[in-house]
């Protein structure tokens, strides 16, 4: 890896190339001399922690927003977009990690929304179908109907559709931010072999991610991003994944998962065959105060609605949920009275309010202790907050400044902080390093593992963890023992050092579980006392 | 998260029956009221042709409102926007010759004012329209706050122009008796449909085309669907909004001329009050979603009529007007928290 010559070889061979990128905002250097050149037909993959300048970058690329210094040039030509419409049309095309579809139309109409053919003054539609169904056909989707409403398709069709309408305008450079953030196993597969088929076509594909794994078996090159500027890249056969996040981080990372001793406590969360609306069926679990359980499985396998049926934000069809061993119907309110709190999967739609700031977030479950009376004090929020703050540690402003305005791991950290203040013995976590950068993920796990510890010797008694998790090396890493669900059952939790990634990827989906048939999918008194 | 069913929407979830439904609703009011109503006098055809002039002009400016609202928009200017139109008709109609005492153009072009009549009411009435896009595009203002300013700019304009009174135009034209009835009149019953609600039909063949067979009609879904989508994809956002305006200020222009002529030639610059909420209830009750991306003409026509079949079954039941107000409330909250129940059901289904 070469981390020093920053200057990016010239040469015809590149089809986009930028140097020496800065954008300023106000103060703020987002980008501080990026350099990035990608050949024809390779896969380039941008790394880098949340906030280093990756977004911004590629807002730069779509011409969303104008560089202030720099050179870019696509084919040896000077690359001026003027907006995201015109760099499309110059054959550079984007897939946000959020995916930009329009739900209510056709998959044909979203493919060639704003560059629909016409006859005369009538829409076009035999072409359009003609269109997209062979754009269809080269994302590996021959036998879809283009007539069909967006709406109707899983997340990792609708992806598929959007790359779709990359290829159907003839794209020359696709940008994937955090593809596979929404998928799972199978489809992830799927996307890296028509990733691989684009590639061969001579498209060129800037792959950006989190998973330096996917990184591994996805990229030819990749670049490093840290604090707006390039600080590494190189060839990724011939070069360590540990190095790489060396280069991300700008320091080296110990262990990412620091796991000191729990010792299993109380019995203090109990559900006994708790069943769902539809999902999930059945589910025996007891989780103690300093353990961490980690429930894995594939997208869709009920694991989130179990986690908002013990919250009481989904209703119960059958069994119960003790908390410390009190039954009874539950709304998330009592379920934060009895010291239960969650962390929800999807942190802009449902975990925090993003327009408020961060005092308000962290203080909303207990607003209690703010001021005399029921009364809260603006100034009394603010400072509850400071000593979160640094702790987790949360980089901002102030504790008014907007979450919004904080990058993923910020935010994911307000999101946890708000059941350190309000208290909590149980801690609910869904997918909690979703769209975190390396360092907050460190930081998170740490946070995790010490919850799990307590402070006997400042009379903090260990906490309760129960974590979901698609990321298998993280479940792995953090938790005492692991259970896997699939299809809305949940198998016997086994000790982590029990599992390997294979095997939970095989009773996950569905495979079979060759270790402890007997165990899957109901758990006994029997294996219970294997703990 | 939603649970994908099926890519494939089953039989209940297609739009031929979303519609079909909406038709059976309608038809079932319609049912309620033809047994309820003594001696069969609510299905006569004189009460028929009324249901359908009645409903002319909520449904002749839900045309346009349905398109601001599948881009996610609304319009609470219609109803201010109708009077203005019914004013400008009788403004115009009512010109003096000028430097003549007491003489009226109207004498000296017959032909010719009427036209002009209503080609002002109209064109006044599309402006109206297309500031309300402008203003919401160029200024980057929600759509409620600006319609809601226009409303009371338009009627303080309407009242403006006729100097806060009613006007009685001169001389009665061929555009007072365009809503008036033709299947019982004798002479005009080769018309079948009075003119006026020959311009609604017409409203609806343009209005339907526009969506669903031009660019214009897929980048309207797409603004409502996802309009950073819409954006990102090329389609003119701006241009399409102001449009889409302009076109529901035409359409209130046409509504107006249908009001004028109920109104009996008279033009009344405090008509149309409270219409703009009739309309959206028509919209709405016709299948769209206030969040955009939904709505048809066929379920807005359906809307229209339900409403009016409410309000004209009330009162020839005999209920005081403060029952059918609630009836015609009720039934709007009914209608969408069904409709949503059947979203929901087909979510998880």
């Amino acid at each position: 890896m070469t981390t020093t010559a920053n200057q990016v070889p010239d040469g015809e061979e590149f089809r986009l190339r930028m140097t020496g990128v800065r954008k300023f905002f106000g103060a703020t250097r987002a980008l501080d001399g990026v350099d990035l050149a990608v050949r024809p037909g390779e896969v380039m993959a941008l790394v880098g922690e949340n906030g280093a300048g990756k977004s911004t970058l590629m807002k730069v690329l779509s011409g969303a927003h104008r560089r202030d210094q720099g050179d870019m040039f696509l084919e040896g030509n000077p690359y001026e977009p003027r907006d995201p419409l015109h760099a499309r049309e110059q054959g550079i095309a984007m897939i946000y990690q959020e995916l930009s579809l329009a739900p209510h139309l056709s998959i044909m109409e979203n493919i060639l929304l704003g560059i629909e053919p016409r006859r005369g003054l009538l829409l076009d539609r035999g072409t359009m179908r003609k269109i997209a169904s062979n754009a269809l056909r080269e994302v590996g989707l021959p036998d879809m109907d283009p007539g069909i409403e967006v709406r109707r398709l899983s997340p990792a069709r609708m992806q598929l559709v959007e790359i779709a309408r990359a290829v159907a305008l003839d794209c020359k450079v696709l940008v994937l931010d955090e593809p596979t953030s929404s998928l799972t196993g199978p489809d992830i597969q799927n996307l890296f072999a028509l990733v691989r088929r684009l590639k061969a076509n001579g498209i060129s594909v800037v792959y950006i991610s989190h998973f330096l794994e996917e990184v591994k078996e996805i990229s030819d090159r990749f670049t490093v991003l840290r604090d707006g500027k390039t600080v590494g890249r190189g060839i990724t056969r011939d070069t360590d994944t540990h190095e790489i996040i060396t280069a991300m981080v700008g320091r080296e990372v110990g262990d990412l998962y620091p796991r000191s001793q729990h010792r299993a406590g109380e019995e203090i969360l109990t559900l006994k065959s708790l069943t769902g609306v539809e999902k999930p069926e059945g589910v025996d679990l007891r989780l103690h105060r300093g353990e961490v359980l980690g429930i894995a499985g594939l997208v869709g396998a009920g694991r989130t609605e179990l986690m908002r049926m013990i919250f009481g934000l989904d209703p119960v069809k059958g069994g119960e949920v003790r908390v410390a061993g009190h039954p009874g119907a539950a709304s998330p309110a009592k379920r934060w009275r009895q010291g239960v709190g969650m962390v929800s999967e999807d942190r802009k739609a449902e975990g925090l309010a993003v327009g408020l700031s961060i005092a308000e977030n962290l203080t909303l479950p207990r607003l209690r202790g703010l001021g005399p009376w029921r009364w809260v004090r603006p100034s009394r929020q603010r400072a509850v907050c400071k000593p979160w703050i640094e702790a987790m540690p949360i980089k901002c402003t102030s504790a008014g400044q907007r979450v919004g305005a904080l990058s993923g791991g910020n935010q994911q950290k307000v999101a946890l902080a708000r059941l350190l203040h309000a208290d909590v013995d149980v801690l609910l976590l869904d997918e909690p390093t979703r769209g975190v950068d390396v360092g907050s993920k460190a930081q998170i796990y740490q946070l995790i593992d010490d919850l799990a510890k307590g402070n006997p010797g400042q009379g903090i008694p260990p906490k309760a963890v129960l974590v979901i998790s698609s990321y298998l090396p993280e479940l792995m890493g953090i938790c005492d023992r692991i259970a896997v669900m699939c299809r809305g059952r949940l198998g016997a939790p086994r000790d982590v050092r029990d599992w390997d990634e294979h095997q939970l990827m095989r009773v996950a989906t569905g495979a079979g579980d060759e270790a402890a048939a007997d165990a899957v999918p109901f758990q006994t008194e029997e294996n219970q006392e294997t703990l | 998260m939603n649970i994908i069913p099926s890519e494939k929407p089953s039989f209940f979830q297609t739009p031929w029956f979303n519609t079909f439904g909406r038709f059976l609703a309608l038809l079932g009011v319609f049912l309620f009221f033809a047994l309820m109503v003594e001696g069969g006098r609510f299905y006569s055809l004189r009460n028929l042709e009324n249901i359908l002039r009645q409903s002319a002009v909520y449904a002749t400016v839900g045309l346009g409102m349905t398109l601001v609202i599948i881009t996610g928009g609304i319009d609470l200017s219609v109803g201010s926007i109708i009077a203005l139109a019914v004013t400008m008709v009788a403004w115009t109609l009512n010109l003096p010759v000028p430097g003549e005492e007491g003489a009226f153009l109207i004498h000296q072009m017959p032909v010719l004012l009427p036209i002009l009549a209503v080609l002002a009411a109209i064109g006044v009435s599309a402006i109206a329209g297309f500031c309300n896009g402008a203003l919401i595009v160029g200024l980057k203002l929600v759509p409620f706050i600006v319609t809601l300013g226009m409303m009371g700019i338009v009627r303080g304009v309407a009242k403006g122009i006729a100097r806060e009174r009613d006007i009685y135009p001169e001389a009665d034209t061929w555009i007072t008796s365009i809503m008036d009835p033709v299947l019982t009149s004798g002479s005009r019953r080769w018309m079948v449909f009075p003119i006026g609600v020959w311009f609604l039909i017409a409203g609806i063949l343009l209005t339907g085309f526009l969506l669903r067979y031009t660019r214009m009609g897929r980048h309207i879904y797409a603004i409502g669907s996802n309009e950073e989508t819409a954006r990102l994809c090329g389609v003119p956002v701006g241009r399409t909004k102001i449009m889409v305006y302009a076109l529901t200020g035409a359409f209130c222009g046409v509504a107006g001329l249908m009001q004028f002529s109920y109104l009996g030639g008279i033009g009344q610059p405090t008509t149309g009050i409270m219409y703009e909420l009739f309309v959206i209830a028509a919209v709405i009750i016709g299948g769209a979603s206030l969040r955009g991306g939904e709505g048809t003409v066929v379920g807005t026509m359906i809307g229209a009529l339900i409403i009016t079949i409410l309000y004209m079954g009330g009162q020839q039941m005999g209920w005081p007007k403060w029952v059918q107000e609630m009836v015609i409330g009720g039934i709007i909250i009914i209608a969408v928290a069904l409709d949503q129940y059947r979203h929901r059901r087909a979510a998880s289904a």
